[in-house]
């Protein structure tokens, strides 16, 4: 018997203005900087358009599944992750609490990296681009020799941004101009969910849909510029062998769990603003698609951009080589070109050899170019603001790129705002006289406290420790027990009548049977084949190191063991929850029951789905 | 353009020139400046002559000092620059990038974030008036409700029941004698 909810508009929870802004919340949240820079990095080094094979079957048997079950979950109880498992069983209300958790710690480092985004974009005003240029050394004879060694645009990334130190131990000096645009993002953040989704409803406009237009203006200018078809040709070309190996279907699989933003907790809180009688099955089918949309989408004008860098290194290369060639042998300008190089080249070496050897020429290959690949952080600051540089009216470019990748960042941070805001709403830890302005407010303030150790010199080491850890595995584990405990606790069944008075239509088959059986499978597979990947090779890191010899490569340190400790702190803190709360709800149990006259009357009450 | 005698003429012209500013010495002459082993590539050897004492070639070192600070001179009468225009041994001294006086960024910042807390700023004091306005609202709500409870207890007007007494009932007290005496 499930009983029906109450009238929507009666119970004083606030809602959506319309569907739109509900669809374009969750597609804001799950599309998100990973689209951008980790999708086209796993569709190349995965053998270009052969990726989408597993990433297309990993969406259907487990993206999809999972975010119908998250939004119907939401929709039909009408709670925050914390209150929603507390219904579905009380031994389950660790999920919630474990949601919650990852939330916290996730919005914490991700806005630190919209911190550096926002430094970029302020920095983008100038002329020359500061990434541009080295500065001078002391003496004025030279260029600064960190900067000389590497490249202007690593220099700028590495020093004037982060200030990094060659270690993680070292934690250095706080940053002052990071601080003050941490500041400046944690105010943006306050500022859009001051008042939850009535404020982030109306922002969310702005922030899910300028990406696609910037990214739309990036795609037109990426396809002129020269070497773009290289690049895309590079990108999509199907290498099938790829698919024998595992790590690529394990890839596909985390790649469309992380893009989609499950297991969080948002997800659940924006569904739980909706009225109840909403077809949370279409819902789920167009965010998905329209994430998968938007992944494929982004690669097309990053790889322009890409093949285009690719190719002006290449030419640069031969340039230098041709202009050495031309002292050496006092030929007339001109003479030798880049299309006639090869020739040129064959017939030199044949009556010179040694004059040839002797000038050391280094071999030009672009495949060597665009071999180099890069995702993450690297991608955006390192290999984009360099191609940006070459490209005409760099100012412009860089602004709307840097833009386009914080309105990506602050709509995905809105769910993770919206995953710890709702619980703690409803837990009511500000007494309900307060405004909501205040709890939003207490928790940016708090939340900008503990992410200043992020701007410490050793600050990019930590989150590269927080992506690595505390968004991969509890995520993985959240959603294996969510999956499990609707369908096989809650019962799927009782569920499947949820549903069907939701949307007004059965479950069809295919649901019935990934949530069954093949998206906890597939969840079971994954879990367990990332956990033995990771403990497979030491927990490493890449230190940028100036006095290192092989600088300007990074140099591969191993984590000291007070920071493997905190590691698996990060993973074992939103893990613990669930058995905790479990072994919490039965101690309370037991008490009760022992002592009759602390039964409480709710224990009868109808409560939703608790008959 | 094309590079022919007169162009020659004008660079040996220039080296002059760089000789005469550099030593303040009036008495180089364009044709102290010899030009050898010219090449297709468009690069020669140069040297200059000292005329005063018989056929001595300026030690190198004047030479390149003299190049050096007539550079830009000597770059923008060949509309070249020091890419282009390569004197081997003679490199170029880096001008330092321009600094304004504050921080381009810095400025930035400043309006972003002024921005930023006027959005603030405005939201809570609208939150504030709307949740003054609802409890305004909500004060006079009750205050009506109790002025209309005065007058309608148990759906009986108050006044009916300050009435003294009420109306005697006839079939009751007309007839005294059915009483019975006590």
């Amino acid at each position: 018997l499930s009983a029906a909810p109450e009238i929507p508009t009666e119970d004083g929870r606030p809602k959506w203005d319309n569907k739109f802004q509900y669809i374009l919340s969750c597609i804001g949240f799950a599309v998100g900087l990973g689209n951008v820079w980790r999708f086209p990095y796993l569709c190349q080094i995965h053998g270009g358009g052969a990726f989408l094979i597993p990433y297309f079957i990993a969406l259907l048997f487990e993206g999809i599944p999972l975010l119908h079950l998250e939004l119907a979950l939401g929709q039909y109880l009408r709670k925050g992750s914390i209150g929603a498992w507390n219904t579905i069983s009380p031994y389950l209300g660790g999920i919630g609490v474990a949601s919650w958790m990852v939330s916290v710690l996730i919005s914490l480092y991700y806005n630190t990296v919209l911190t550096w985004v926002m430094w970029y974009f302020i920095n983008s005003f100038q002329e020359p681009l500061p990434w541009s240029v080295c500065p001078l050394n002391e003496n004025r004879t030279g260029f600064n020799e960190e900067c000389y060694e590497s490249t202007a645009v690593n220099y700028f990334w590495y020093r004037k941004t982060l200030n990094i130190t060659p270690d993680i131990a070292e934690s250095g000096r706080l940053q002052w101009w990071l601080i003050l645009c941490l500041a400046a993002c944690w105010a943006i953040v306050y500022l859009c969910t001051i008042r939850g989704i009535e404020t982030t409803g109306k922002a969310i406009y702005v922030t899910a849909i300028f990406p696609y237009l910037v990214l739309t203006i990036f795609l037109i200018q990426g396809l002129t510029l020269p070497g773009a078809t290289e690049g895309l040709i590079y990108l999509f070309t199907p290498n099938l062998s790829t698919l024998k190996n595992p790590r690529v279907w394990l890839d596909a699989a985390t790649q469309i769990f992380f893009s989609l933003s499950l297991g969080f907790g948002g997800l659940i809180a924006f569904a739980s603003y909706n009225p109840t009688k909403n077809d949370c099955e279409k819902d789920a089918v167009t965010v998905a698609i329209v994430n998968s949309m938007t992944s494929l989408y982004a690669s097309i004008p990053v790889f322009s951009v890409l093949g285009f860098k690719a190719t002006t290194a290449y030419w640069d290369c031969l340039d230098r080589n041709i202009i050495n060639i031309i002292n050496e042998f006092d030929l007339p300008e001109e003479s030798i070109i880049r299309q006639n190089y090869t020739s040129w080249i064959s017939f030199l070496n044949s009556s010179y050899p040694e004059k040839i050897a002797g000038l050391k020429l280094k071999s030009c290959d672009l495949q060597e170019f665009l071999d180099q690949s890069v995702s993450g952080t690297g991608l955006a600051f390192i290999v984009f603001t360099q191609a940006i540089i070459l490209m005409p009216g760099s100012q412009a470019w860089a602004i709307l790129f840097f833009i386009m990748l914080f309105s990506l960042g602050l709509s995905s941070m809105f769910g993770n705002i919206e995953g710890v805001f709702t619980p703690l709403l409803e837990l009511q830890i500000v007494p309900k006289s307060a405004p909501k302005e205040l709890l939003s407010g207490i928790i940016c303030l708090i939340s900008f406290l503990i992410a200043l150790c992020f701007t410490l010199g050793s600050g990019s080491y930590w989150i590269d420790i927080f992506d690595r850890y505390a968004s991969s595995v509890p995520l993985l584990v959240i959603a294996f027990f969510e999956v499990i405990g609707v369908v096989y606790i809650y019962k799927i069944k009782r569920f499947s009548k949820d549903v069907e008075w939701m949307t007004g239509r059965k479950l069809n088959l295919y649901w019935q049977i990934t949530w069954r059986f093949i998206s906890p499978l597939l969840l079971l597979i994954v879990f367990t084949a990332f956990i033995t990947l990771q403990l497979q090779k030491p927990s490493s890191y890449t230190a940028w190191n100036p006095k290192y010899e092989g600088f300007p490569m990074k140099e591969e340190k191993v984590y000291p063991p007070w920071v493997q400790a905190i590691c698996v702190l990060l993973v074992a803190l939103p893990c613990v929850c669930l058995p905790l709360a479990a072994l919490f709800h039965l101690v309370k149990q037991k008490r009760r029951s022992k002592d009759p006259s602390l039964v409480q009357p709710e224990v009868f009450s109808c409560q939703g789905a608790n008959i | 353009y094309a590079w022919d005698a007169n162009e020659e003429y004008l660079f040996k012209a220039m080296v002059a020139f760089a000789m005469r500013r550099y030593s303040s010495k009036s008495t180089t002459q364009i044709s102290n400046v010899l030009l050898c082993n010219v090449t297709d590539r468009v690069s020669f050897w140069f040297v200059v002559t000292d005329s005063s004492k018989n056929v001595t070639t300026v030690p190198g070192s004047e030479v390149e000092a003299a190049i050096r600070m007539n550079r830009n001179r000597i770059n923008s009468a060949f509309l070249l620059s020091d890419k282009t225009l390569q004197f081997l041994k003679i490199t170029s001294t880096l001008s330092p990038p321009v600094e304004p006086s504050t921080p381009v960024w810095l400025i930035v910042f400043g309006v972003v974030l002024c921005l930023i807390v006027a959005g603030i700023v405005f939201l809570i004091i609208s939150g504030i008036r709307k949740h003054k306005k609802k409890s305004k609202e909500s004060t006079e709500r009750e205050n009506l409700e109790e002025k209309v409870e005065v007058t309608l207890e148990n759906g009986i007007p108050c006044e009916a029941l300050d009435i003294k007494a009420g109306h005697v009932n006839g079939v009751f007290a007309a007839d005294d004698e059915r009483f019975t005496s006590l």
